[in-house]
């Protein structure tokens, strides 16, 4: 019998349940902790109980940073409920910290009210010390507003885990198979799947399986029985779901899929190459696993290499890709130039990471969206989309390959670290029911110009190996013939050409179009990429509200899509929020003489929905009262 | 399936040749011309990759397939090419600019690799297109005008850098021996990556730098060329020879003061000893012609498609099958 104690909360058996529309659990801890497991577990089985979800790994740049360290504290956030999850979630309902340092990273901004599981065990003076905290933060009254509970789950886990024959360390190591086993019996989640992945991850090692079992199922024990009755659980409604098949996709394997479609679409082999970067690597990864489908991926001895032999691929026939975060991206821009000028297809997928220079590199930014458009020497326009989050990923990078063997031309598809990290619930394609947009290379002989251009600006594919049709091209100015040239008329043709050519890929793109609101509203909010998520859910609560604001997000940065201008121009007030010191804001204003305002801001990680709010409310609050 | 044969002046293309008049490029280019028609390459089947620098300009003047690149990467792009159509027969052009500045670093893992290609390194020993400052090569005290008061830096020898980097062919010749077509010819038969360094006379920046080895008069005392089976002899009265030093490296003997059967014979395969005979530079005589060939590993591209074909036999190979495995669920209708 559930007895109603304030919103949402109940008692049921004596043990509180709190009801939410949405949850967000963050799982803190040491970088050797095993938090990012935890998190993709705690997804795994989210997803499989049917909410919408949205998940932010966030880790320290240090492989295993010294532990107990504020800088070596690793978290996962995960945002589910019964609806489509827009967002990785303001603050925690629930923070699961793992030592003293995880506590100290993670208070800030937490909400009053919020469970807060710490390993009681951890928090020994020099634990303490090391996080920073002069005095024990569980008696001093820094947690006060806080649901703590505080269970040694290090000596718990110790103890579920001795007969296992493993040493001490070892048996700590489950330390956050026990967490999670508390943490599931909080949302009432059935431990099946995950002992099934277990079982299969550790066959292997039968101890370290045992292991883990052991302490999942203590946590879970332990919570089930009345020896923490503070404990609260949870109830949180299933999502309503299109009907179909589902998987979670990451930004990463949304790419690598994209890749290998959008290659088997055109009808040619996917050469990836790629030199290793945070944090665009795990795509180099997942398309060496998948070798059998047609790819080859080749790790080159720098960003230049990658690029360069990619180059060379697509000259070959094959659709050449590299992928990179931002200090590649500057590496490769000559080479990008060269594949501008010879017409080749090239794609170049940047996870853009804070910047400049190192700056953090497992940390999310939007910064290179004006080196992606102009950050090559010479007049050298290149397609640029940009991904809004793991599922748009696989459509921008299979749209990427189509665009670059179409169009002849290279393009940038932008992701971000946060896209590329974060994992939603994915309705598989139907993939056979699509169609194919197979290319189609010169063979015939006969009046072969290699430059010649067909009705969209597009020059033959030639390659090599193609008899009779032998032909030189290269980063010197070229006649249509294919001549080198310095004739200046043709120089000028050229330039022209080459910029037409991209400007004309926005027939081949869907125009302009609203995520919500109408044309002519008083705000329209303008966001590009990984922003997407709470921009949307910041203009769904003020449209609920009732005020007049839009939302525009774009996938496509370069060519514009058509009819940008005009709806542009339709609203009264333009807010562009983008996480880098204002770029897609200069550049609408450059090309639509277009009075937009900006909410920026670069800490390396989402924007919060309340922070979008509120630069909402204030332009409202100016303008359209 | 082979076409008929071709004469050198087949593999030409129509361009005009922008050479300096003079310029040892247009030996090598007759050359290259000769060694495709002995091997009888298919013109369209036959691609040349360059960088940036006079050499680099060679693609411009065959009839075969041809990408100009940019400074320092065709090895890189050459890579990319091998890689995505083995069947393809791809040869890279760059100067020592090219080769041993801007791009060692592909040189380099292009022969580690060992893709099955040719690369030709053209030093001049000078920067020609930029009008004439050191380069990599250039020997210590060379006057430019960006050393006017003499370089100080110590020269790279290409043929060191490709055998440190694992190098199993490398050969070297000046740009007008008579030889150097065979040496191609050799070049391209070897199974991997095949590195000739050409001697070439730049006449507008540094005429004659290669002059007291590859002079006609001189070059019996200063240089070696080593043939299979036999000891290393040289001289115009072929009067001396090398000898392999306890210490490591090669020691120049009169023959009349050595029992023959003490002399090393020399061995294409023997991998330290072509190291020592790369490293001879005046006063010792340089060594000429093909000083490593060691066919025996398997090229990269073909190693690499193995593996893929194996794992298109294990694994899944239809990317809808692939995103279905795994944890999957169902949202009923
Ligand atoms: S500058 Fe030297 S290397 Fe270049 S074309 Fe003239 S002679 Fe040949």
């Amino acid at each position: 019998m559930a007895v109603a104690e304030e919103s949402g909360r109940t008692r049921e058996a004596g043990r509180e349940v709190r009801e939410l529309e949405t949850a967000v659990v963050r799982f803190a801890g040491d970088s050797g902790d095993g938090i990012q497991l935890s998190g993709r577990l705690f997804t795994l089985s989210t997803a499989l109980a049917g909410h919408g979800l949205e998940t932010f790994p966030d880790f320290p740049a240090e492989i295993r940073a010294p532990a107990g360290t504020t800088y070596g504290v690793s978290a996962y956030q995960i945002h589910f409920g019964g609806r489509r999850v827009r967002t990785v979630g303001d603050r925690p309902d629930v923070l699961v910290a793992l030592n003293p340092a995880a506590l100290r990273v993670h208070l800030e901004g937490l909400a009053p009210g919020t469970v807060v599981i710490l390993d009681s065990g951890s928090f020994t003076e020099r634990n303490l010390r090391k996080a920073g905290f002069a005095r024990d933060p569980r008696t001093d009254g820094t947690l006060a507003s806080f649901r703590v509970i505080g269970i040694d789950i290090s000596d718990l886990t110790k103890r579920a885990t001795a007969h296992t024959g493993l040493g001490v360390r070892e048996c700590l190591r489950a330390k956050n198979f026990f967490a999670l086993g508390l943490v599931f019996w909080m949302f009432d989640r059935d431990l099946a799947p995950v002992e099934a992945w277990a079982r299969a991850r550790f066959r292997d090692r039968p101890a370290v399986l045992e292991a883990n079992l052991a302490a999942l199922r203590a946590g879970h024990a332990l919570a089930e029985t009345t020896e923490i009755p503070q404990l609260p659980s949870f109830r949180v409604p299933r999502a309503r779901f299109r009907p179909g098949l589902y998987r979670a996709l990451t930004g990463h394997e949304a790419i690598a899929f994209g890749l290998v479609d959008g290659a088997r679409r055109a009808g040619l082999p996917l050469f990836y190459a790629s030199y290793p970067i945070t944090p665009a690597s795990p795509v180099l990864h997942q398309l060496a696993r998948m070798r059998g489908l047609g790819v080859t991926t080749f790790q080159a001895e720098d960003e230049i290499a990658a690029v360069s032999a990619a180059i060379g691929a697509s000259y070959a026939g094959a659709i050449g890709v590299t992928g990179t975060s931002g200090p590649g991206l500057d590496l490769k821009q000559e080479a990008i130039g060269l594949a501008v000028m010879a017409e080749l297809p090239l794609v170049v997928v940047d996870m853009q990471r804070a910047g400049p220079s190192t700056g953090m590199p497992t940390k999310t930014e939007q910064s290179d969206l004006l080196a992606a458009l102009w950050g090559r020497h010479g007049d050298a326009p290149v397609v640029v989309l940009a991904a809004s989050g793991p599922a748009d990923a696989f459509e921008r990078a299979r749209e990427a390959v189509r665009l670059a063997v179409h169009h002849m031309v290279p393009v940038i598809l932008l992701a971000d670290a946060f896209v590329a990290n974060a994992a939603e619930p994915w309705r598989i394609p139907d993939l056979a029911r699509e169609p194919d947009w197979p290319v189609r290379f010169r063979t015939e002989n006969g009046d072969f110009r290699p430059y010649a251009r067909d009705d969209r600006m597009v020059r033959p594919w030639v390659v090599p190996g193609t008899p009779g049709l032998a032909h030189r091209i290269g980063g010197l100015e070229k006649d249509e013939f294919g001549r080198v040239s310095y004739d200046p008329d043709n120089h000028e043709r050229m330039g022209r050409a080459r910029w037409k050519k991209v400007l004309r890929v926005a027939e081949d793109l869907p125009p302009a179009e609203l995520e919500q609101g109408e044309p002519g509203d008083c705000v329209c909010v303008v966001g590009w990429g990984g922003t997407w998520g709470p921009i949307s859910r910041a203009v769904t609560t003020r449209r609920r509200r009732g005020e007049r604001v839009a939302h525009l997000h774009l996938r496509h940065l370069w060519p514009l899509p058509r009819g940008l201008g005009e709806l542009l121009r339709s609203f009264d007030h333009l807010l562009v929020v983008e996480m880098n010191r204002g770029q897609l804001v200069r550049l609408l204003r450059g090309e639509y003489l277009v009075d937009a305002r900006s909410h920026l801001a670069t800490r390396g990680r989402p924007f919060a929905v309340d922070e979008i709010e509120r630069a909402i409310d204030a332009m409202v609050e100016e303008h359209c009262r | 399936m082979t076409a008929p044969r071709l004469h050198p002046r087949d593999y030409r293309s129509d361009q005009e040749v922008r050479w300096c008049p003079g310029c040892g490029d247009y030996a090598i280019l007759r050359a290259v011309e000769k060694a495709l028609a002995a091997v009888g390459a298919d013109p369209d089947r036959t691609v040349f990759v360059s960088g940036i620098g006079c050499a680099a300009r060679f693609p411009y003047y065959l009839a075969t397939y041809g990408f100009h690149g940019i400074h320092g990467r065709a090895p890189a792009i050459a890579t990319g090419v091998k890689i995505a159509r083995p069947e393809l027969d791809v040869w890279v052009v760059g100067g020592d600019g090219d080769m041993l500045s801007i791009g060692t670093n592909h040189l380099i893992h292009a022969v580690r690799r060992d893709l099955d290609m040719v690369i030709l390194i053209l030093d001049n020993e000078v920067y020609g297109l930029t009008k004439g400052q050191i380069s990599p090569t250039s020997p210590v005290g060379t006057r430019t005008p960006s050393t006017p008061l003499g370089s100080v830096e110590r020269p790279l020898s290409a043929l060191r850098v490709a055998l440190a980097a694992g190098a199993r062919f490398v050969a070297r010749a000046a740009d007008t021996d008579r030889d150097l077509p065979d040496i191609l010819v050799r070049a391209h038969e070897h199974p991997g990556t095949a590195v000739v360094e050409i001697l070439q006379n730049c006449v507008v920046y540094n005429d004659g730098a290669f002059a007291h080895v590859t002079g006609r008069e001189v070059a019996a005392e200063a240089q070696v060329r080593p043939v299979p089976g036999e000891p290393l002899v040289f001289g115009a009265a072929r009067d001396k020879a090398l000898r392999v030093r306890p210490e490591g490296g090669l020691k120049m003997v009169r023959l009349e003061e050595v029992d023959p059967a003490d002399l090393p014979r020399f061995d294409p395969t023997e991998r330290e000893l072509a190291v020592m005979l790369a490293a001879l530079e005046p006063p010792m005589p340089v060594a000429m012609g093909v000083l490593l060939e060691d066919p025996a590993a398997e090229p990269y591209e073909r190693a690499l498609r193995r593996r893929e074909e194996e794992a298109a036999a294990a694994g899944p190979t239809d990317l809808g099958e692939l995103l279905r495995t795994g944890p999957v669920w169902v949202v009923p209708g």
